[in-house]
């Protein structure tokens, strides 16, 4: 195993300025992105946002139209693909039908005249757990398994990054929940950095360390899957990532914490959790932070809290949580996810309801911004998951 | 994943599977007769003809016998033919390949919207027919045309010509049989998903590397197709040495025709044939061995 000990060193990865242009098309927008050495990092976007273009320049195989790549402090932009200390895990994991498993993965090696490279590759077949299959044709293996054969060919080489599109998009769900386990394993045994590209917000926020949210060509947001989670800084991610509940409203008020007059009702918000920098706002909470309460109950609402009232249109009980829909006094329809913690006692639909949240968990979105962004890719990417094992090879 | 069919589920199996054996048999008819017909009661025939003896008294006249020396004969008086036809046919393989590996990798990866107009221009000399378009190549090449005067000038040419020697009836073999080689190369090349060469670009591998060490051999099933389809023919071809070569230049075919045609010496005729038929044989099994492609081609 000491040859696939922790990478010597790793070097953080720089893009900047970084633009793609198919004719009119910007499929890589002005994209500036650091990518701390040894994290494991998710690039996540819906179908068509540019991850696959942007990894496509990291491995050299696309150039780009401006911009430049760095690994450390050397600039790889103009470097040919097979010079570039980069390896890539494709998305239909392009493993070489006419060589078996061995010397797919000592393909690398053999290239850059590796001696003795026996013990390396059947240390690597064992780290990904095929060691016994390394005489297979990868037509002979299961999906999962040529999966694993295409992450050992990119990884034995010890590339600076591990670029990975879309790799686990062709499992099927039980097998893509396993091999994100094995994926996040291998990376912290290796200590590579890897860049994960995505479209699937779970697998994103299970693996990563670092998420960058992708829409259009651009980075929206980038964080840890906690803060931009808790804290989305637009509304792309706030309804791409999760569920949000978005009302669009007025901000005023000067102190630490903000007040947010919407539909003749009146919001606190802290400063620091928005980003609206107009007067017009959009005020956001996510559905789990919600309580709902009977009316009569109002009283019980604790001091400070965020209030509206409404009526419950629709109850859905899924065993970790009851969602409700509640439809506000001005007509907005609002999700709530509520713990099964009370027994019996659980509002129906017809009631009607209070719904109160912590104005900790708030936050405020620019109110230019169209309340419906990200919406139609959330729901586009939920569906591509959904339908990924029946596609086959993916797109 | 396979689909469970109602009806497997309530016959009993052995059923099902006499029902389709016998479906198969009446699916198998038509191709059987044909080949019976054209194929294994000619190839009977020749067989027979060639063992054949003269009728005593009456040339040109022969019965049933096993006179296995009629291809010691043949082989004795046309084994340099059987030479050059095989060099020819090799010489002019070799020639296609190269020329028509280019040709069809081009085709397959860089045609892009021209790919259609391409494919129709390599089939396209196939609508004349074959006879007429080796006469063209008897003006092209003849003494006085433009492609011989250049050789000249180059002092390339050791006879000064190149209608009727060796050079003519190979150039005539490669230019006919090109097609067969470019279309096989063609479908093996355009299967290649071009995301093996960048993988193999992405792992290490120069463009001469990724060449020879994934799109080469994947190719492979093309090659040994094209090559087989263009030595063949090739191989058996009389035109382009009776039209474009000297009497020195002649190949089996040429020594089948003449018997046949002219000496109405069918035993011989038909033994040259079967010889000729085995030596091909032989060579492409030894040669698809060689290739270890078996179960690709
Ligand atoms: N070779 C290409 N030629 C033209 N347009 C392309 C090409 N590759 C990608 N695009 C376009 O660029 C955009 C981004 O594509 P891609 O990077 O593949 O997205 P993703 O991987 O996020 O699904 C899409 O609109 C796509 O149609
Ligand atoms: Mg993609």
């Amino acid at each position: 195993m000491a040859e696939l000990s922790k990478t010597d060193q790793v070097e953080d990865l720089h893009l900047v300025n970084l633009t793609k242009r198919f004719g009119e098309v910007a499929a890589v927008d002005d994209l500036t992105l650091t990518i701390p050495a040894g994290s494991f990092f998710a690039l996540l976007g819906a179908s068509g946002c540019g991850k696959t273009t942007t990894l496509r320049m990291v491995a050299g195989l696309e150039d780009p139209t401006s911009g430049s790549i760095r690994i450390g402090d050397k600039d790889v932009t103009r470097l040919r693909a097979f010079k570039r200390p980069v390896n890539t895990v494709f998305q239909s994991y392009a493993l070489f039908p006419h060589l078996d498993i061995f010397e797919n993965v000592a393909f690398g090696l053999r290239r850059r005249g590796v001696k003795n490279i026996k013990p390396i590759v059947e240390a690597m077949l064992e780290l990904v757990e095929l060691g016994h299959l390394a005489r297979r044709k990868p037509t002979q293996l299961s999906g999962g398994q040529q999966q694993r054969v295409a992450v050992a060919r990119a990884l034995i080489n010890k590339p600076d990054v591990l670029l990975l599109d879309e790799p686990l998009g062709a499992l099927d769900l039980k097998l893509r929940r396993q091999m994100q386990i094995e994926l996040k394993r291998i990376q912290t045994e290796v200590g590579t950095t890897f860049v994960h590209v995505t479209h699937d917000q779970e697998e994103a926020m299970t693996m990563a360390d670092t998420i960058a949210v992708m829409n259009a060509g651009r980075i929206e947001q980038m964080g840890s899957p906690a803060e931009i989670y808790e804290l989305p800084r637009t509304v792309f991610v706030a309804n791409f990532l999760g569920q949000s509940n978005l009302i669009e409203g007025r901000v005023s008020g000067a102190g630490e914490m903000l007040d947010v007059a919407a539909h003749e009702r009146s919001f606190r918000l802290p400063r620091e959790r928005s980003s609206a920098t107009g007067a017009s706002i959009i005020l956001g909470v996510r559905p789990e932070k919600m309580t709902v309460l009977d009316a009569p109950d109002a009283a019980r609402v604790p001091e400070g809290h965020n209030v509206l009232s409404g009526r419950v249109t629709d109850v859905s009980y899924t065993g970790v949580s009851t969602q409700y829909l509640v439809q506000a006094s001005w007509g907005q329809e609002l999700v709530v996810f509520e713990q099964n913690l009370i027994v019996g006692d659980r509002c129906e639909v017809g009631d009607e309801v209070v719904v109160h949240w912590s104005p900790r968990h708030s936050f405020g979105l620019d109110g230019n911004e169209d309340i419906h962004a990200g919406v139609d890719s959330a729901v586009l990417a939920l569906e591509s998951v959904d339908s990924a094992p029946a596609a086959g090879d993916g797109e | 994943m396979a689909p469970v069919l109602p009806s497997a589920a309530v016959a009993p199996p052995s059923t099902v599977a006499q029902r389709r054996s016998r479906t198969g048999y009446v699916l198998l008819f038509p191709g059987m007769t044909w080949l019976a017909v054209f194929f294994a009661i000619p190839f009977v025939t020749l067989f027979v003809t060639s063992l054949q003896t003269p009728v005593p008294g009456k040339s040109g006249r022969y019965q049933l016998g096993l006179e296995f020396g009629n291809y010691a004969t043949a082989l004795a008086e046309y084994w340099p033919a059987f030479v050059r036809s095989f060099a020819y046919a090799g010489i002019a393989t070799l020639l296609a390949l190269i020329i028509g590996y280019p040709l069809a990798y081009f085709i397959a990866f860089r045609s892009g919207r021209w790919r259609g107009l391409m494919l129709v221009l390599v089939i396209a000399p196939s609508f004349a027919s074959f006879l007429l378009r080796t006469y063209a190549w008897k003006t092209i090449l003849a003494d006085e045309s433009p492609v011989t005067s250049f050789f000249n000038a180059l002092h390339l040419l050791p006879d000064g010509r190149i209608l009727n020697t060796s050079i003519a009836v190979i150039a005539g073999l490669t230019y006919n049989f090109l097609p067969f080689m470019v279309l096989p190369l063609y479908a093996a090349l355009e299967r290649i998903d071009p995301r093996l060469i960048e993988a193999a670009n992405d792992l290490y591998a120069s463009p001469v590397t990724a060449f020879r060490k994934i799109t080469w051999p994947l190719s492979m099933p093309g090659v040994v197709a094209g090559t087989l389809l263009t030595f063949i023919p090739a191989a058996g071809d009389y035109i382009n040495a009776e039209l474009l070569g000297s009497t020195k230049d002649r190949m089996v075919g040429n020594a089948i025709q003449t018997n046949f045609i002219e000496f109405r010496d069918y035993p011989t005729a038909s033994a040259l044939s079967f010889a000729l038929m085995a030596a091909i044989l032989i060579l492409v099994f030894t040669y698809i061995r060689r290739a270890g492609t078996e179960d690709l081609v």
